[in-house]
């Protein structure tokens, strides 16, 4: 796939700290990127180094091969993860008035209808909730009809109902072919949306792929559980540990375990099968919960 | 232009919407204006004023100088005690000729109280033992009230407030809550943003200042000596300077507290200095030239001559001048200065 984005030992210093510490990685063009970590882990940070708005303390950002130029602007959508709007203007006016800043632009009309704002599109922002400021926010994103939309924690903040929202819009922006890069401390978001994560924390890369293979890689096993203790378990197939009353047994056979566990004679009514989560695979890399 | 004007636009539809600045923008000038014309509605004249130039000889030879109902004063020079004359400052104003003992008295036709003054003058002297040789001379002119005097000076203290405020905390507000962080990511640039909040708020600042003005200029019938367009000049030129002051305290401030400080900080010492309520003539020379680094001063100096003087274009080169130097500068610094995002 084509590189849309390349970044080469990309470095953010303050004072006393280093936020982003000499990353490389590249985005493809078409898929939704996701940079997951904790809180302070130097997402944000990156995500805006590439948009422009900071400045690198040193290192390369390549976009299609070439350093970004003024035009850059035109070409990408930026979300930021917490912004204000225009308080007097409504729905409607705000989009009008970003719509002239862009070469090119959708139609209001078009972005009313993408993003779902008719029922909102001429209160004051001000006066939005959370959820409508949003998808208003989102909307300003696509005014240009960019190539690349960077999404900074788009759905922190919002109700189920409202996140279930933002994730289906976010789908119908992938199905355009725009690239999206999407940072989040939600598992089940990236899960959701991600095609290729890029895992970081203290500012450093702790690995990278698709979620399928970052699973696989290092959390193999799956594990079967059963509301029991005390159960005499010697010789079965896998790895088997007690906690918080369950017995948990992790295999790389599920088949070839509950086989074991039949032929035991156990009862089998509490059993469960669990895949491992990118959740579990970020506690088991860097040792703490994402919302740490 | 197309972003110029988009975001020019859009920030005067916020002002007029945001209801509570745009009422307190008309409200607040016109209860100054009114308090003042009520206020100082009812002159002391109680006392006969009179001016004198030239040796206290020449008062001391008349025999109205001893009335204790009289009050005499020495004039700068016969150039201002004349202008006093013929705005009512003075009832009468004496000078001993250079060539001859006569005594030439001024007064000014239109002044009830000049004429009293010429009549006890000339009354005191017809009974005096030795009579002076006094000479009349005719002057013409309407009164300057004090409402006269401050409606330049509360125009100019108006339009420092909303200038500062306006464009100085509107930049920092857009800057903390990330507005600017937003406007940022498009491809506007900084010189289209700055460019179109001072031209918004200059429109907002002198539409409402013009508006201000014209109805107490009907209403409390004011004296404007000058021409209008001279005193919009010198009030535009002036809102520009002050609009750059704003923009510099904003170009970098992140808080909106900070801001407040700093705004405030500058407009005190305007409101005191720049002789807004009353004249620093009488000033320790410090104060004076203090005065002279503040653009509220040469706001109001320069809307006081075109007023009450009736200056034109040339006598207003000094404060167009240093309102120019105030702007170039500021705007130099703020553009410098200037950063998007809080950090």
């Amino acid at each position: 796939m084509n590189k849309l984005i390349e970044v080469i030992n990309l470095r953010k210093e303050y004072k006393n700290l280093v936020a982003v510490n000499d990353i490389s990685f590249s985005i493809s063009a078409g898929v939704c990127f996701g940079l997951l970590g904790p809180n302070g882990a130097g997402k944000s940070t990156t995500i805006e180094m590439i948009e422009g708005i900071k400045t690198p303390t040193s290192g390369e950002i390549r976009y299609k091969g070439k350093a970004r130029d003024k035009h850059f602007a035109q070409q990408c959508g930026i979300q930021f993860q917490s912004t204000a709007l225009q308080d007097f203007l409504t729905g409607r006016e705000v989009l009008k008035l970003y719509g002239k800043f862009y070469k090119r632009t959708l139609t209001i009309e078009q972005l009313i209808e993408d993003c779902d704002l008719q029922e909102f599109i001429d209160r004051p922002a001000n006066k939005l909730s959370g959820g409508q400021k949003q998808r208003l926010l989102l909307a300003l994103a696509l005014i240009n009809d960019p190539e690349i939309v960077f999404l900074d924690e788009p759905t922190t903040g919002l109700d189920p109902q409202s996140r279930r929202r933002f994730w289906e819009l976010i789908q119908s922006i992938k199905a355009q072919g725009k690239t999206v890069v999407l940072t989040t401390h939600y598992m089940d978001e990236a899960e959701s949306l991600c095609d290729e994560l890029l895992i970081v924390d203290h500012g450093r890369i702790i690995d990278k792929g698709s979620p399928t293979e970052l699973l696989s890689k290092h959390l193999p096993n799956k594990q079967v559980c059963l509301q029991q203790t005390g159960l005499q378990l010697n010789g079965i197939y896998g790895e088997a540990h007690e906690a918080n009353g369950q017995t948990i047994i992790s295999t790389l056979s599920i088949e070839q375990t509950i086989k074991e566990l039949i032929e035991l004679g156990l009862d089998l009514t509490t059993l469960q099968v669990r895949s491992p989560t990118l959740e579990d695979l970020f506690i088991k890399l860097t040792g703490h919960q994402l919302r740490d | 232009m197309n972003r110029f004007w988009a975001i020019f636009r859009a920030r005067n539809i916020e002002f007029y919407r945001d209801k509570g600045a745009f009422g307190w923008a008309i409200v607040f000038p016109l209860l100054i204006i009114f308090g003042c014309a009520i206020a100082f509605s009812k002159p002391d004249n109680s006392v006969v004023t009179i001016g004198y130039w030239g040796d206290d000889a020449l008062l001391n030879a008349l025999p109205l100088s001893q009335e204790s109902y009289a009050k005499f004063q020495k004039v700068k020079s016969l150039d201002s005690g004349k202008y006093q004359i013929q705005h009512h400052q003075l009832d009468l104003l004496l000078a001993g000729s250079e060539n001859d003992s006569a005594i030439t008295y001024w007064v000014n036709q239109e002044s009830p109280a000049s004429k009293a003054a010429r009549q006890l003058l000339l009354a005191s002297n017809q009974s005096a033992p030795e009579q002076a040789n006094l000479q009349e001379q005719a002057l013409s002119g309407r009164a300057v009230r004090y409402v006269d005097w401050v409606m330049p000076g509360v125009l100019g203290m108006n339009m420092m407030f909303a200038s500062l405020f306006g464009v100085g905390y509107v930049i920092v507000r857009y800057r903390q809550n990330g507005v600017l962080k937003r406007l940022q990511a498009t491809p506007v640039t900084a010189s289209q943003f700055i460019s179109a909040q001072l031209a918004s708020r200059l429109l907002i600042v002198t539409g409402i200042n013009s508006a201000i003005f014209l109805a107490c200029y009907y209403l409390l019938d004011l004296l404007v000596l000058g021409n209008l367009f001279t005193l919009l000049l010198i009030n535009a030129t002036g809102a520009i300077a002050l609009l750059s002051v704003g923009l510099l305290v904003a170009s970098r401030t992140a808080s909106e507290e900070l801001a407040s400080g700093m705004l405030n900080v500058l407009t005190w010492p305007m409101m005191f200095f720049s002789q807004v309520w009353f004249s620093l003539e009488n000033s320790p020379q410090w104060m004076i030239t203090l005065a002279q680094f503040l653009p509220l001063t040469h706001i109001v100096d320069g809307s006081r001559k075109v007023m009450i003087e009736g200056a034109g274009l040339a006598e207003l080169a000094y404060p167009l001048t240093a309102l120019g130097i105030t702007t170039v500068f500021c705007v130099s610094a703020a553009a410098y200065l200037f950063r998007w995002s809080k950090d």
